[in-house]
This record gives C-alpha cells, sequence and structure tokens, in this order.
C-alpha cells in the first residue's frame, strides 16, 4: 500500500520554478531519503505535502486519500506530521508543555477554556512517555529556552512521534548536531515502528543512508534519480549533482 | 504564601469602604475595578493572544451606548444589559471578521479603524446616540431588589463582577483553550500544522475579550449613568492598551495594576497637579526604560534580584 504520495507537483515562486513536476510514491512503512543541493526544493515539497504551501498544479494523496485542498490543520488529524528545519518550538514553555500542546493539537480538549492543564493527567502522561522515547523525560519540567540545541531537536521529535502519525516528514533532523548526538537521534529514528513511514531530507549522508531504503534525488526542483540506496548512491548523476566527486 | 496574600487582598477589597476615607475614593475604587476589567478583557487578546487591538473603546462603547439607549427606550434593565452584551458580541464578531484578515500591524490597524467608525456613528448620527449630548440612563439596575445608589452599594456589585473577571481570567489562562491561544501566538505555522485551527481559535479569543469589554462598558454605563461619544474615542482605546501593557501584558494581575495606576493619576494626582498627563508620560517613560516587560513582572524581577543580592552578601565582599 502506498502511504503518501506525490503527483505532478508543481510550485513557482513568481519565475523560480521551486516543484518541477515532482512524483513520487512512498510505500506504507517505508524509510524514504531525499536529497539534494540547496535549494533543490526539499523543503518546499514538505510545505507543499503538510499543505503550508499550495501546489500551482498537481495533487497530494495520503494513504490513498486526495488531501490536495485539504488545509494544513486537516492533515495533522488524518496522519501526518513533520519537524522542521528551523527549529519550532515554545521557548517560554516547558518540554513536557511543548509535547502537550502536540498532543492536544489532535484531542478536542483542546477548545476547553474551563479544566486546568495541568491537571490533565492522560494527556500529562502520554507527553512524559513521548518524552521518554528521546531520553528527556527527567527534564520534563525544564523551560525549553534553557534546553541545548541538541535536545530541542529531539523536543521536535518527540512531538511529531507523540501524535502517531501514519506518515512522518523529517527536515533535516541530524542539523547541527554533534556526532554522539547525531547518533543517539539516529536510534531514535531506527527504533520508530514500521506502522510510522518516515521521509526524510538530511545532507548528513553518512547517517542518512545507514537509515533509508530508497532515495530520491532533487535537482532544480525535478526529481533526477531514484531508486534504492545502492542504485542512488552509484548513479553517476547522483555524483555530478550531489556527491560532488 | 500565596494563598496568604490573595487573602489580605480580598480582605482588602471587601472592607474598602470602610477604612478609604469618603465615597470620593470608594468611586475611584469603582473606576478602577472596571477599568481593570475592561484591561483583562483585552490582556486576552494583547497579552495572550499577541494581537494588539487599537479599538476596543468601540466595543466598551458599544455596550454602554446599547444598554443606555435600551433602557432610555422602554426596555427592562435585564433585558438591557442582555441585549447590550449580545450587542457587543456581535460586534466583537464582527471586528474578528474583518480584523482577524490580518496579524500584527495590519491587524491593530483594522481595529483602529473599526473603533473609529464606531467612535463616528455615537459622534454623528444624532438621530441614533443623540450625539454629543449623549445618553442619560435614569437609574443603575437593582439586581436581586438590591439598590446599588450608594457608592459603596455600587462598589460592592463592581467587585463581585470584577473577582468573576479574575476567576474566569485564571482559568481561562490554565486551560487547553488558552493554552492553544498561547501557542498561536508564539508559533502559528507550526500550530497548524500540529492540528489546530488558528483563525477560529483567534476568532473566539476576540469573542472572549469582547464580551468582558461588553461587562466593563456596562459596568461604567451603570457607574456614570451617562453615556457620551466620549468613551469611544481613539485615546479611551489607547489608555486601557497602556494599562496592560504597563502593568504587564500576558499576566493576570498587570492589566489590575495598569488599571489602578492610570485610574489614580487621572483621578488623584490631576486634583494636585494641573499637568498630570506629563506625570503619567513620565511615568511610563520610566517603566518602559526600567521594567519594559510591564509593572508586575518587572517588580517580581527585581524582588528576586534583591533578594539574591541580600542572599549572597559574602560573594559580593570577597570580590
Amino acid at each position: 500500500m502506498i502511504a503518501l504520495e506525490a503527483r505532478a507537483l508543481s510550485k513557482s515562486f513568481g519565475g523560480l520554478r521551486v516543484s518541477a513536476d515532482v512524483s513520487l510514491a512512498v510505500e506504507a512503512g517505508e524509510r524514504r531519503l531525499i536529497i539534494g543541493p540547496n535549494g533543490a526544493g526539499k523543503t518546499t515539497l514538505f510545505n507543499l505535502i503538510t499543505g503550508e504551501l499550495r501546489p500551482d498544479s498537481g495533487s497530494v494523496h495520503l494513504l490513498g486519500r486526495d488531501i490536495t485542498s485539504v488545509p494544513s490543520r486537516r492533515r495533522a488529524h488524518l496522519g501526518l506530521a513533520r519537524t522542521y528545519q528551523i527549529i519550532t518550538l515554545f521557548p517560554r514553555d516547558t518540554l513536557l508543555h511543548n509535547v502537550m500542546l502536540a498532543l492536544l493539537g489532535l484531542s478536542p480538549l483542546r477548545w476547553n477554556p474551563v479544566v486546568e492543564l495541568a491537571s490533565c493527567s492522560a494527556l500529562r502522561q502520554r507527553a512524559l512517555d513521548a518524552l521518554a522515547r528521546v531520553g528527556l523525560e527527567g527534564s520534563a519540567d525544564q523551560p525549553l529556552a534553557e534546553t541545548t540545541y541538541g535536545e530541542r531537536r529531539r523536543v521536535e521529535i518527540a512531538m511529531a512521534l507523540a501524535q502517531r502519525p501514519a506518515v512522518l516528514l523529517l527536515d533535516e533532523p541530524f542539523a547541527g548536531l554533534s556526532i554522539p548526538e547525531r547518533q543517539q537521534v539516529l536510534n531514535l529514528l531506527l527504533a520508530i515502528p514500521r506502522d510510522t513511514t518516515i521521509v526524510m531530507i538530511e545532507h548528513d549522508m553518512d547517517v542518512a543512508l545507514e537509515f533509508a531504503e530508497r532515495i530520491t534525488l532533487l535537482h532544480f526542483g525535478a526529481v533526477i534519480v531514484e531508486g534504492t540506496r545502492r542504485d542512488v548512491v552509484d548513479d553517476p548523476r547522483t555524483r555530478e549533482v550531489y556527491l560532488g566527486a | 504564601m500565596k494563598p496568604a496574600a490573595l487573602a489580605l487582598a480580598g480582605v482588602a477589597l471587601l472592607t474598602l469602604p470602610y477604612w478609604i476615607g469618603g465615597p470620593y475614593y470608594v468611586n475611584i475604587a469603582s473606576q478602577i475595578l472596571i477599568w481593570a476589567v475592561f484591561a483583562l478583557g483585552l490582556n486576552v487578546l494583547v497579552g495572550y493572544g499577541g494581537l494588539v487591538s487599537l479599538g476596543h473603546a468601540g466595543l466598551f462603547g458599544t455596550a454602554a451606548y446599547a444598554a443606555a439607549w435600551l433602557v432610555a427606550a422602554g426596555a427592562g434593565q435585564l433585558a438591557a444589559a442582555t441585549g447590550a452584551i449580545g450587542l457587543t458580541l456581535l460586534m466583537s464578531a464582527l471586528f474578528a471578521v474583518l480584523a482577524l484578515r490580518a496579524t500584527g500591524i495590519g491587524f491593530l490597524m483594522i481595529t483602529l479603524a473599526l473603533g473609529q467608525i464606531l467612535w463616528g456613528i455615537a459622534y454623528r448620527w444624532i438621530s441614533l446616540t443623540n450625539g454629543d449630548n449623549g445618553i442619560n440612563l435614569s437609574a443603575r439596575p437593582m439586581p436581586l431588589g438590591l439598590s446599588l445608589a450608594s457608592p459603596a452599594a455600587f462598589y460592592f456589585a463592581t467587585l463581585v463582577i470584577f473577582a468573576l473577571a479574575v476567576g474566569m481570567m485564571a482559568c481561562f489562562v490554565a486551560s487547553p483553550f488558552g493554552a492553544s491561544l498561547r501557542g498561536t501566538r508564539d508559533q502559528p505555522r507550526r500550530m497548524s500544522a500540529l492540528g489546530y485551527d488558528v483563525w477560529l481559535i483567534r476568532f473566539l479569543a476576540v469573542l472572549f475579550s469582547g464580551f468582558w469589554t461588553g461587562i466593563a462598558g456596562l459596568l461604567f454605563c451603570y457607574y456614570d449613568q451617562f453615556v457620551s461619544p466620549h468613551l469611544l474615542t481613539l485615546s479611551s482605546s489607547a489608555e486601557v492598551l497602556l494599562m496592560v501593557i504597563s502593568g504587564g501584558s500576558g499576566t493576570l494581575l498587570g492589566p489590575i495594576a495598569g488599571a489602578a495606576l492610570v485610574v489614580a493619576m487621572k483621578t488623584i494626582a490631576s486634583a494636585y497637579i494641573e499637568r498630570w498627563n506629563l506625570v503619567l508620560g513620565a511615568i511610563f517613560v520610566a517603566i518602559i526604560v526600567l521594567m519594559p516587560e510591564g509593572l508586575v513582572p518587572g517588580s517580581r524581577r527585581l524582588w528576586r534580584w534583591a533578594l539574591q543580592r541580600r542572599g549572597t552578601p559574602a560573594e559580593g565582599v570577597a570580590r
């Protein structure tokens, strides 16, 4: 079964074509890596998939359903979650509160103006579980502003995982991390069960290649090469546009 | 410590007419409470929603005018109050639909324009609003048959509403919906990717803010028993915004402290100093320079700093 499919997605900003007829299909449970040089349109592709940008043409399908005209917020309810390349969290709040917000986003409780959020114990427990999955349960009550960059990357992932998405989009989850932190995040991603399909944008080939099964190479907004890990790495076009060899 | 401070404040407020020294001061206390309710209402948007409105005097005035107009037209007090709040909610919804097309400076400009339109109606649509002459309210309402004619009785009635407002705000801020609203202030894009309907959350926040603004307008109409276009001027909108910001936006006590400061300056200091506006301006400048986060959070910060300095004198000497 195909979990996520993009069909001929195109998007231009003025005269700049950032997505040119991009088609890709990701099988359920697959780990897909999207690579490409800076400006290849990788993050734009994510924004088109999540609905933060509207495509000029083409369509997006999630679990067999056409979601092209579904607003971003509804896509989250349909099982799509993402992390951001530039960390987008709530700095004034604690780690626990950040993850609780992620859980609340999919819960009807978010409209409730009378109960106390801190006393919603089921929600709190699920948030603590999500933090435990990324090894941050000990810092749950620490304000986000007082955490390290690496910890914030893990909070991003915890928030996405807490939503139990069918499809998870990770935008450069290793960016800015030290080598031990990279290994830690990689182990964390490898431990995600197969009922979550993962599409990842990443520059760090060493770590990302270990994770991915299939790779899509984007260049100037278009899919240049797609195939298994070996196929793509060995393809001369990959070397030409990306590996720079 | 905290329950003790709360109890102390409660006792002070409950006994205020007996120690403050005269009906003149009791009336000022009532005014402070009314403006505090207004500022708390605006703070929902400014502090928790990150949406700065410069048109809230329009909503305040809508409630006050509607109540006075309905009573003058022969409606009962309860019907007039209900109608006034209903109309204010409708007007808030209209504000929201038009102004929430933007955030930031765009939101501010649209609310400013809408506020000015309402002021224009109060001032110029003379057949409806009686223009500059305003509308008199023949008598204050008598809830449960109690007369609110005396300053002390009116003060206690206002205090009840004020306590309700504070209680509801405290509840709102700690609730999941309050957390949702604060989330849309800090990271609207992220909130929408997490599954939140950012527009609807903001819309409901405008209604909640408008509701308490309307309650404050109603109280002011009962207090003064007279409404005039002056209530809806841009300077009223700016004044209540200054209360929120100077006291500390996004805090529960800040808008109350801000209301107390501004009303006290306006009424008490103006009796002694002719150019009291100048003094108020100087105070605002001092607040911005010394505690840009506002009076309440700023004082907390200074207090903690002072405690730390006192707590570790040895370190200071050693250096």
